[in-house]
């Protein structure tokens, strides 16, 4: 019962408790609210998990400009308050409970059988990050390895400008 | 050392994610649901990449240029159909009948 | 010898000519008189060109020559080929010598007929297919010809086939044959399983040591064998076909139902009488349908009124005789019937059919409707016709077995092989006495033919009587040959008893000589023999002297005044209703069966109904049932995703 086990688990909670939240908030500026404080407890655990740059990423990038759009959206459609009925009937939310509900034991099946021999080093990363540094050991094989995925994305990114762009026209 | 609890967390946020896609009406907020599972499985790979290496926090890196972009186009898409319905109901957007 | 394969192809070039006539300028009569009779007496040239060879090379094994791989499939080989030995021999010089008579007769009787080039088209392929089963090498060739002598039969019989009632028969002869030829192939199956081969020479050559006398498996493959023949030969139970076959050309019922085709049963019992010989349940199966055939058509044609129909029944009870004379192990026997019968049944057959030519002709002057071939509208023909009167009396004699006419010989043989096998077991003195009343019956109802058509007053009409005439030469001329071959045909083999040589049963050794071993010794001592001659005649004197004090032609009127028949006689006019019989218990249920379970239940019911409609509303439900999912609403969508992500889930678990 160390340090990082309680904070863990603190954050843990904030991040399943909001999550929860902000799946059942009935205004959507509540539930766009909701997920930040999820994300940033995330970005806490990513800390913990020997990624600091993730976590840094997280809130600049997730938190900081998509949630932001998200919200700007929002407040454009004025769907600030939340219309009438959004849930759906009970047919709706028994047929999502149980699909959920089956999801949930498959993964639990998942998660039990990831075995530890699995696991050779046991903090891999920590040594990494003791040789190149926190950001390095990102961006390191980020222009080394992965090279050819960094630049696709950019032509990805690219694409996503300009159709977002065509798309939301009022006249073409 | 951490591995076990990050999954379990993981996967709890993935269910209630995809719960809520099921349960809501909305698109919007069926949106940030699909958010919240992107988020889900970003920190599985964070949690494996703690012992297995890097490439779980490239993939990490990439999945949220991605999901940027998504959200993007996505939230594009949503006001374009405003436009024309003046609602984001899941019920009224049903022109793919038949 | 090497040429024997001209003597079947000469016929079929006959009938490719003769059918390019007959389909492109049917006209053309006097090609086709050239063509027809033509290529019959180049075959029979050939024939017994073949035949001296074979008399000169003296050889105890058959000549077969191969031509080419018919069926190379596996273990089975078989090969197109033909086999010259002392039976076929024998049998292509009836077939080509009585069918070039009866060819050379049709050249007049069918002269006025539009389907003339088609006649002997047809006619000239039967002899063909004939030739091809008497001289095959194997089982397979000889059922091809068999097959194809039944289908020119049904061709043929049902010439006139704008009649329903002649293309009727037609299916009828051919239905009956093919059951006949259902126990001929299951025959061949079992001969195929037990020796592996099927030709004649190598399954002769195995039979005694793969069957055991008397076991279950060749007594089974010669019953089999013996259901062909009784199709084929007109046997009980399958024998309605030739009186019906009757409404065929008259020369082709002399050809076909009485000189080849039909006989062609007796040759194959003849041609494995190893088989038989092997299987003495078989063998008394064979003769004692022969000798209850023999009797029981012999009651039928005391009472029929229709020459043809007389001469019909006539023909399946002495294919009766023939049988019993191959049963009772007298293959020579059996088949020197077969060459006399040839002789005088022919001699009948066209003598008839001289008296129906000129009865039809004087009809035709008067355009008189009454029926050309009812003896009833006959009598005193004998002024009118005298040639076929005479020749028709020799015939009758013949038949009837007054010696020294060829039947005699050939009658008294079998009754005699008959009674030798008595004396080991009893049965065969029941078929010896089936087979001397039959000959009581014969020598009486042939008499009765000739009193009722040739003596007495003439009931044909006042006006008809002029034109009644003898045919032309070209008819009578066969007519001539055939009676001095009935008069003179029982020097063929002529029994030791009265100092001939047995002249045909030492030519057919090489054929019969495996089964002598393993018949039972017959010998009867000379003084029975000549008892047995003896009872022969007086039997034979006693059904023509009888016939001619019972009935009295004078009596008769013409048929369309004729009283209906009554008692034992109206049995005997109806055939002892066998037909009306089939036609209950078969041709009824049988109709029934197709028409209802196999129409109605099987085709419509289930192949239409479920099969091909039920397919489809399958298909109609299961994309009914798909449209369901296409709701357009996202939210559905989502959920399908969802539970898709499950199911792959569930599977990559496991």
């Amino acid at each position: 019962m160390n340090l990082v086990t309680i904070v863990f688990w603190i954050f843990a909670g904030l991040a399943l408790g909001s999550g929860v939240l902000c799946v059942t908030r009935r205004s959507p500026v509540a539930s766009a609210l909701w997920l930040v404080v999820t994300m940033f407890s995330l970005a806490v655990l990513f800390v913990l998990l020997d990624a600091q740059f993730i976590a840094v990423l997280q809130v600049l990038v997730y938190a900081g400009a998509v949630m932001v759009l998200f919200l700007f959206v929002i407040m454009l459609l004025n769907l600030g308050r939340g219309a009438g009925q959004d849930r759906k009937g009970v047919v709706g939310l028994t047929v999502g409970a149980v699909l959920a509900g089956i999801l949930f034991v498959q993964l639990r099946f998942l998660w039990n059988a990831a075995p530890p021999a699995l696991i050779q080093v046991p903090n891999a990363m920590a040594q990494l990050q003791q040789q190149h540094g926190m950001v390095g050991s990102v961006a390191g094989p980020l222009y080394d390895a992965y090279l050819v995925p960094f630049e696709i994305t950019s032509v990805l990114l690219l694409a996503a400008v300009v159709g977002a762009v065509v798309l939301a026209k009022r006249k073409l | 050392m951490l591995l076990g609890p990050s999954l379990a967390v993981a996967a709890v946020l993935f269910v209630i994610g995809v719960l809520g896609v099921l349960i809501r009406r909305n698109a919007i907020i069926i949106f940030m649901c699909v958010e919240l599972m992107l988020n889900a499985v970003n920190l599985t790979f964070i949690a494996f990449a703690q012992s297995l290496g890097v490439g779980g926090q490239i993939f990490v890196f990439f999945v949220m240029a991605v999901a940027a972009a998504e959200a993007a186009v996505g939230l594009a898409i949503v006001l374009a159909i405003y436009r024309h319905k003046e609602t984001v109901d899941l019920r009224n957007i049903n022109i793919l009948k038949g | 010898m090497q040429l024997v394969w001209l003597v079947p192809l000469l016929p079929l070039l006959g009938f490719v000519l003769n059918g390019t006539i007959a389909l492109t300028r049917p006209q053309a009569k006097t090609a086709v008189s050239l063509i027809g009779p033509g290529v019959l007496l180049a075959a029979f040239g050939v024939a017994i060109a073949v035949v001296k060879d074979l008399a000169a090379a003296h050889s105890g094994t058959p000549a077969v020559f191969t031509y080419w791989d018919w069926i190379p499939v596996g273990a089975l080989h078989i090969s197109a080929a033909l086999q010259v030995d002392p039976l076929s021999a024998v049998m292509i010089l009836i077939v080509t010598g009585v069918g070039s008579l009866i060819h050379l007769f049709s050249v007049g009787y069918m002269r006025s007929d539009e389907g003339y080039a088609r006649y002997f088209a047809y006619l000239n392929l039967f002899v063909f297919f004939m030739l091809v089963l008497v001289l095959g090498a194997s089982f397979p060739v000889m059922f091809v010809g068999w097959e194809g002598v039944g289908l020119c039969s049904y061709l043929l019989i049902g010439f006139w086939f704008d009649v329903t009632a002649n293309a009727d028969a037609g299916k009828k002869a051919f239905i009956m044959n093919r059951i006949g030829d259902f126990g001929f192939l299951a025959a061949m199956f079992l001969i195929f399983q037990a020796t592996g081969s099927l030709d004649f020479t190598s399954v002769f050559s195995a039979a005694p040591s793969t069957f055991a006398p008397g076991s279950g498996t060749v007594t089974a493959i010669t019953l089999f064998l013996f259901l062909g023949c009784a199709g084929k030969s007109a046997q009980i139970p399958l024998y309605t076909w030739l009186p019906d076959a009757m409404a065929g050309p008259t020369p082709v019922s002399a050809l076909i139902h009485a000189a080849t085709m039909v006989t062609a049963g007796v040759y194959l019992v003849a041609r494995t009488n190893l088989l038989f010989a092997l299987s003495p349940v078989s063998s008394a199966v064979v003769a004692g349908v022969g000798a209850l055939t023999a009797l029981f058509a012999a009651t039928i044609a005391l009472k029929q009124w229709d020459i043809k129909k007389v001469l019909a029944y006539s023909t399946v009870s002495q294919l009766g005789y023939m049988f019993v004379g191959v049963g009772t192990g007298a293959y020579a026997a059996g088949v020197f019937h077969l060459a006399t019968h040839a002789f005088f049944k022919a001699l009948l057959f066209l003598g008839s059919g001289s008296v129906i030519h000129a009865m039809h002709g004087a009809y035709h002057h008067t355009h008189a409707h009454d029926d050309a071939q009812d003896m009833r509208n006959m009598g005193g023909l004998r002024k009118y016709l005298p040639w076929t009167w005479a020749l028709m009396w020799i015939a009758t004699l013949a038949i009837a077995g007054i010696p020294p006419f060829a039947g005699f010989f050939s009658k008294d043989e079998i009754l005699g092989a008959a009674f030798a096998r008595g004396g080991a077991q009893p049965i065969w003195y029941v078929f010896w006495a089936f087979g001397l009343i039959a000959a009581l019956l014969t020598a009486f109802y042939m008499t009765r033919m000739m009193l009722y058509t040739f003596h007495g007053p003439n009931r044909t009409g006042e006006k008809e009587r002029e034109h009644l005439h003898e045919a032309p030469w070209v008819m009578t001329g066969p007519l001539v040959v055939l009676g001095i071959l009935s008069l003179a045909g029982g020097v063929l083999n002529l029994p030791a008893l009265i100092g001939g040589n047995s002249w045909l049963e030492h030519w057919l050794e090489p054929v019969t000589a495996g089964s002598a071993s393993l018949l039972p010794a017959a010998e009867v001592s000379q003084s029975t023999e000549w008892a047995l001659l003896a009872v022969a005649v007086a039997i034979a004197l006693t059904g023509i002297i009888g016939a001619i004090q019972l009935l009295k032609p004078a009596a008769l009127v013409p048929a369309r005044q004729a009283p209906a028949e009554h008692g034992l006689g109206k049995v005997l006019a109806n055939k002892w209703y066998v037909d009306e019989l089939y036609d209950a218990v078969v041709v009824k249920p049988l109709g029934w069966l197709s028409r209802v379970v196999l129409w109605r239940g099987v085709d419509q019911g289930l192949i239409d109904g479920a099969g091909v409609n039920g397919s489809a509303a399958v298909s109609r439900a299961l994309g009914w049932v798909g449209s369901k999912l296409q709701t357009g609403e996202v939210g559905f969508y989502v959920v399908l995703f969802v539970l898709g992500v499950a199911l792959v889930l569930r599977a990559a678990i496991r």
